[in-house]
This record gives structure tokens, sequence and C-alpha cells, in this order.
């Protein structure tokens, strides 16, 4: 078991160089007549900001569920940290560091900020129930290390003056950031954002895209990123993947896929041969 | 030299002010909960000696009920799986105990082994019995899994009833087990480090420890990974599960660690009450506890507490009541309005769904509202 010195909010490097963090090949994904995903194929690379664009029900929260281990492909493979995660079940997912946040809230809503970021520390634990039940020495030790690993979060994310608040409560872009920071406490080697801004208002948005670039610059964290506002993706991207029917149309540079054809008729409908209304 | 006296726990005038993390998570945090905690504790090490038998052992029951009640509030105030069987785990520690426990030369099973025994022994199987059934909460949830608990406490009702053996069959029942700690007989008279106790004395005093005991292990629970993995469970489970949470797990971990309550509460309920039939164990005692946690406060250990003194002097409260309403009688067949035991099953019911429309929080909700009444005193925020 190893202690982790709390100031140290880094990514695992678990990762040797130039090999992906994750990699998804060919991945379909079915529902009995719907084909949600279709030969899926991508890599993201360690410190990557990888962003996953396309009109609604283009199957960009479906590749989420997939990696997270919701939803099981009929096809393909996806390899995280080397190994395959098919077939693993969401925890034992998360126990290898895959984090994630949703686009509708999934917080624990009774419990406090404190209690929320606590429970991404739950790989983290350190004791089993009977030292809980006891509550001797390592349970108490352990708690101790991992509260002050929540409060180096609750730092980072500016949280401090709801920390003991429920989350219930709290703004909706405050309970974005918790959801984030509920995902760092985790200690992430990937992180997956689906819809961080969704909802937002201006002001609300700077700051998560501010709290974003921090994860990417100071803690190093490969992320994939699912979002619809633009300018946000275009900003922030290091590489994009467009996708459109859960198929995947283009994946390079956000210039490259903002200028795109094919791109901007699925997004925009019309163009020569169908008419698309989505 | 005054300096060093000084005590680094908080700082003046500041309650919620702490100064290491230790400090912020210890059990009683703030000087106030300490103190209260102290107080309660100290008066109720007095009661004994101020309070009549027959109103001690009412107290001594709901004492031994409120490990029960503790017990069901880990997987269904926790946990959140709602739980219509704890009767049947009440019943399974009762009968462990008995038999464990009782007279080995009697008309039914017994072994005739000491406490310290058959107290664990019967908390144990109840537990077994909690990991059996924690499976299929895992496929179950919400009012199906209510129902299948439901069936649980038939199929113990038709058990204990059959198993004449070892319960002794209905109308007829058993004797719990004898009350000797460490070869100290609670059902004696005489003085203790030259306390004259008696009987009803001794047992509250037990039952007051069992319940410190308990409640402690309970808040420990509540407070570690283990009860916030609970409430993760209970609150979003597929989020849970995508940061980590193993839902089998903790839900198996939820029905064991309430039914082990169950078991030991009811071993001990039972040997105080002494001779109970298996009808006992039937769906009423299930609501009965569900009713004090509901009453009490859901996930919460003190509302615990505070919901299963109440239901269980609930009996007596409504005998106080008729005495004071000329067309209420107090015996079953003497005629009258109502009867004792009709008002008090009224009373739940009314009591019930007071509750949940004006005091979901329960009689916690009404303490905290009390409480942050005065500690903003005299301003109103």
């Amino acid at each position: 078991m190893s202690d982790q010195s709390s100031s140290v909010l880094h990514a695992h490097q678990n990762v040797p160089a130039g090999e992906p963090v994750v990699s998804l090949r060919d991945v379909t994904l079915r529902f009995s007549g719907v084909t949600a995903l279709s030969g899926v194929d991508f890599d993201v690379y360690p410190g990557e900001l990888f962003a996953v664009i396309g009109p609604n029900g283009a199957g960009k929260t479906s590749i989420f569920n997939v990696l997270s281990g919701v939803y099981q492909p009929q096809e393909g493979s996806v390899t995280f940290l080397g190994q395959s995660i098919l077939g693993k079940r969401p925890h034992r997912i998360a126990g290898l560091g895959m984090a994630r946040t949703f686009q509708n809230i999934e917080l624990f809503s009774n419990l406090d900020v404190v209690d929320n970021l606590m429970l991404g520390r739950h790989h983290h634990l350190g004791y089993g129930w009977p030292s809980a039940v006891a509550w001797l020495g390592k349970a108490r030790r352990r708690e101790i290390a991992n509260r002050r690993h929540v409060e180096e979060i609750i730092d980072f994310l500016e949280i401090e003056a709801y920390r003991r608040l429920p989350v219930g409560m709290l703004p909706y872009g405050i309970q974005k950031r918790i959801e984030l920071g509920r995902a760092l406490a985790m200690e992430p080697a990937l992180l997956l954002l689906d819809e961080p801004v969704a909802g937002m208002n201006g002001e609300e948005t700077e700051d998560m895209a501010r709290f974003i670039l921090d994860v990417k610059g100071e803690l190093d964290i490969p992320m994939i990123l699912v979002e619809h506002d633009m300018g946000l993706v275009m900003d922030l991207a290091d590489r994009v993947m467009a996708m459109d029917f859960g198929t995947p149309i283009r994946t390079g540079t956000p210039t490259e896929v903002q200028d795109d054809p094919e791109v901007v008729r699925a997004y925009l409908g019309g163009g020569d041969d169908e008419e698309e209304t989505s | 030299m005054s300096m060093v006296k000084t005590r680094s726990r908080g700082l003046r005038g500041r309650p919620l002010a702490t100064t290491s993390y230790a400090e912020d998570m210890t059990l009683l945090n703030t000087p106030a909960k300490r103190r209260s905690t102290f107080a309660i504790i100290l008066v109720a090490f007095g009661l004994p000696f101020m309070l009549t038998d027959d109103l001690l052992l009412v107290l001594t029951l709901g004492l031994i009920a409120s490990v029960g009640a503790i017990g069901l509030n880990l997987v269904t105030g926790y946990a959140g799986q709602v739980s219509l069987g704890h009767a049947f785990f009440i019943g399974l520690g009762a009968y462990t105990g008995a038999v464990l426990g009782g007279d080995p030369d009697g008309a039914v099973l017994g072994y005739g082994l000491p406490m310290w025994i058959w107290l664990p022994a019967s908390g144990v199987v109840a537990a077994l019995a909690g990991l059996l059934v924690g499976p299929i909460a895992v496929r179950l949830r919400g009012l199906y899994l209510a129902i299948v608990t439901l069936g649980l406490v038939f199929l113990g009702d038709h058990i204990f009833r059959e198993s004449r053996d070892l319960t002794g069959g209905p109308g007829v029942g058993r004797r719990g087990p004898d009350l000797v700690v460490f070869g100290f007989d609670l059902n004696d008279t005489g003085p203790v480090l030259g306390v004259m106790l008696e009987r009803e004395q001794r047992q509250f005093l037990f039952a007051l420890i069992f319940l410190i005991v308990f409640a402690i292990l309970g808040r420990n629970i509540a407070r570690s990974g283990v009860g916030r993995a609970f409430s993760a469970v209970r609150d979003r489970d597929v989020a849970a599960a995508v940061i980590g949470v193993d839902l089998t797990r903790y839900k198996i971990m939820a029905f064991a660690m309430s039914s082990f309550f169950a078991g030991v509460a009811g071993a001990l309920y039972f040997a105080v009450v002494g001779v109970f039939e298996p009808g006992t164990f039937g769906l009423l005692l299930s609501i009965q506890y569900l009713a004090m946690i509901l009453i009490g406060g859901v996930a919460t250990i003190s509302g615990s507490i505070m919901g299963a003194l109440f239901v269980t002097s609930l009996g007596r409260i409504s005998g106080e009541i008729a005495h004071f309403m000329p067309f209420i009688s107090t015996t079953a067949g003497s005629g009258g309005f109502l009867s004792v035991f009709q008002l008090e099953a009224i009373l739940y019911g009314l009591l019930i769904i007071g509750f949940l429309i004006f005091e979901p929080r329960g009689l916690f909700g009404i303490w905290m509202r009390i409480r942050n009444y005065w500690k903003g005193w005299p301003f109103s925020y």
C-alpha cells in the first residue's frame, strides 16, 4: 500500500511514452435493432485532451458507457493501460483508474461535499469493514490521509465554502465542479468528461474551462471530452473526433475537423442526396 | 504556564473551527456535542434509581430494541434497501439465543451455554441469514425488494411455528436464555459494589451498556467508507458503480450487518421478556421496527434510539391515556368504545402518517430544528 504524498494530484505515470492510455478498435454496440456505435476506432495518448463531437444521438455518451463498463459492445476491443477492459464490471474499471463525470449530474445529493469527494477515494480506502466497525488505528489513519487528499482537491477547485453543505442544495455550476472533483479524487489515469458545461452561463463556462485546462496543465491527466459547446471544444481540445449516427466521420485537429464538409453536413443537415432530421 | 494547560481542541467561541482533520472527524466533534452526550449518558445511568420498576422495564426493552432499530436503519436508512424482513432476523436471533442459552433440562431444546457465547452467536446466525438474503437485493430494488423480504417474514413465521422442539410452538412458546453475564445474574437482587440493585435495575444498566456499545459500532459503520458506500448505493447506484463501489458487495454487507444487530437485539430482548411464542415474529414486528426508524429519523443513529424508545413505550403511553379517557377500556373484553390495544394501533398509524407528512426526518429532525433555533438565538438565522 503506497501512501500518496498529499500535495501530488498528478496522474499515474504507468504508461510507457508513446503508448496510448486507451484505445478502441472497431467497437460496435447494438441494442436489439439499433446500432448505437459502429466501427469506433481511436486512441488517446498521455496528457492529451481528446474531444468527441456530434449531433444528439450520435453515440458520444455510448462511448463513455462502453469505456466505464456500463454497456458491453458486441464487437471490437477496448484496451485501457495495456489491458482489455471488455466484460469487466464498472467498479473494477474504476479501480484501474477510469474516472468520469455525467451529462446529468450524478452526485450523491444527500451527502455533503466532503463525503461526495471521499466517495471518489473509495478505491484508496485502504481498510475493510472490520476496521471500519472498530474505527481503531488503521481506519482512522486512512480516513485522515484520504481527507487530506480530498482537501487538496477542494482547494484546487476552489469549493472551500461549500465543504459541509449537502450537494443537492448547491447551484448547478458548483455541482458540476464537485462532480469533476469527485472524479479527480479517484487519482484517475483517464478522465471522461460528459458535457461539463451543458446548461451553464458564460461565466460558469469560463470557470469550468479554466479548471479543465488546470487539470490538463498541472495534473497532466489525459481526458476525453464530450461537449456541444463548439467554442470550448475548439479552444481546449488537442484532437477532435466527429461522429454521426454512431460512426466516426473525421478525426483530427480542431481546424481540420471544423473545415471537413462531412462534419458540416452532419451538423447542418441537407446536402445533395438525403435530408436528415435529427 | 496557563498556556500549557490549554487544550488544543477547537478555538474558543468557534465550536466548528477545528485545527486538524482528526479533530474534525472525531465522533463528537463539538464541545456542545461532547457535553450533551455526556449529560445524557449520566442521566441514563441515574434513571434506575429514580423510576419505578415497571417503567424501567419498558425503557430496558426500548434500549434493546434501539439496537435492532439501528440495524434496520443501516440497511434501509443508510443503504436504502427497504426491508420488511427485519422480524425474521430478530426471531432468528431470539431463537438462537434461546436454544444456545436455554435450560438444558426443559421441555424444549436448550444447551445452557453462557451469555458470551449465545449473544454473539445469535448475531452471527442472523448475519449468515442476511448474507443469504443479500444477493436477492442485488437483483431487486424498491417495492420488489420489500415484497421479497415480506415473504421472508411469512417463511420464518411458518418455520418458527412448526419447529416445536425449538420454539415450543404457537400458543405455548418457550423461555429465553438466562441473563447471566460472566457468572453475574441479572435476574438476581443484591448489592453490587456496595449499591443495592434489583433485577430491573440490573437489566436496565446492562441494556444501557449494550446499546452504548452498539450505537458506537453503528456510528463507526456510518461514518466510515462503508457507510459512505451504503449512502452512495442508496442515492445513485449507477454513479456508485462507476466511481468504484461494488454494488453487490455493499448490498450484501448492509444486509449482513443489519441482521447481526437484529440478531443480538432479538436474543437479548426476549431474554428480558422471558417467555415468548413464535407468533411474535410476524409482519407486525417488522412494521414496528420500520415505524421506529421513520418516527425516529431515517439514516441517523440517534434517531433510531429515539424512535425505538418512543415506539416501545407506546403501549405504556396509550395505557396512560386510557386512564384519562373514560370511553377507553383497559382490558380487551370489557366493552367500551375502544380498548387500549386498539388505541395503540391507531396511534401507530397516526404517528407514521403524521411524521411522513410533517417531519420526514422524524424525531431527529425535530431535535435539529430545536437545536438550530437555540444555536441562533436570539436571532432567526
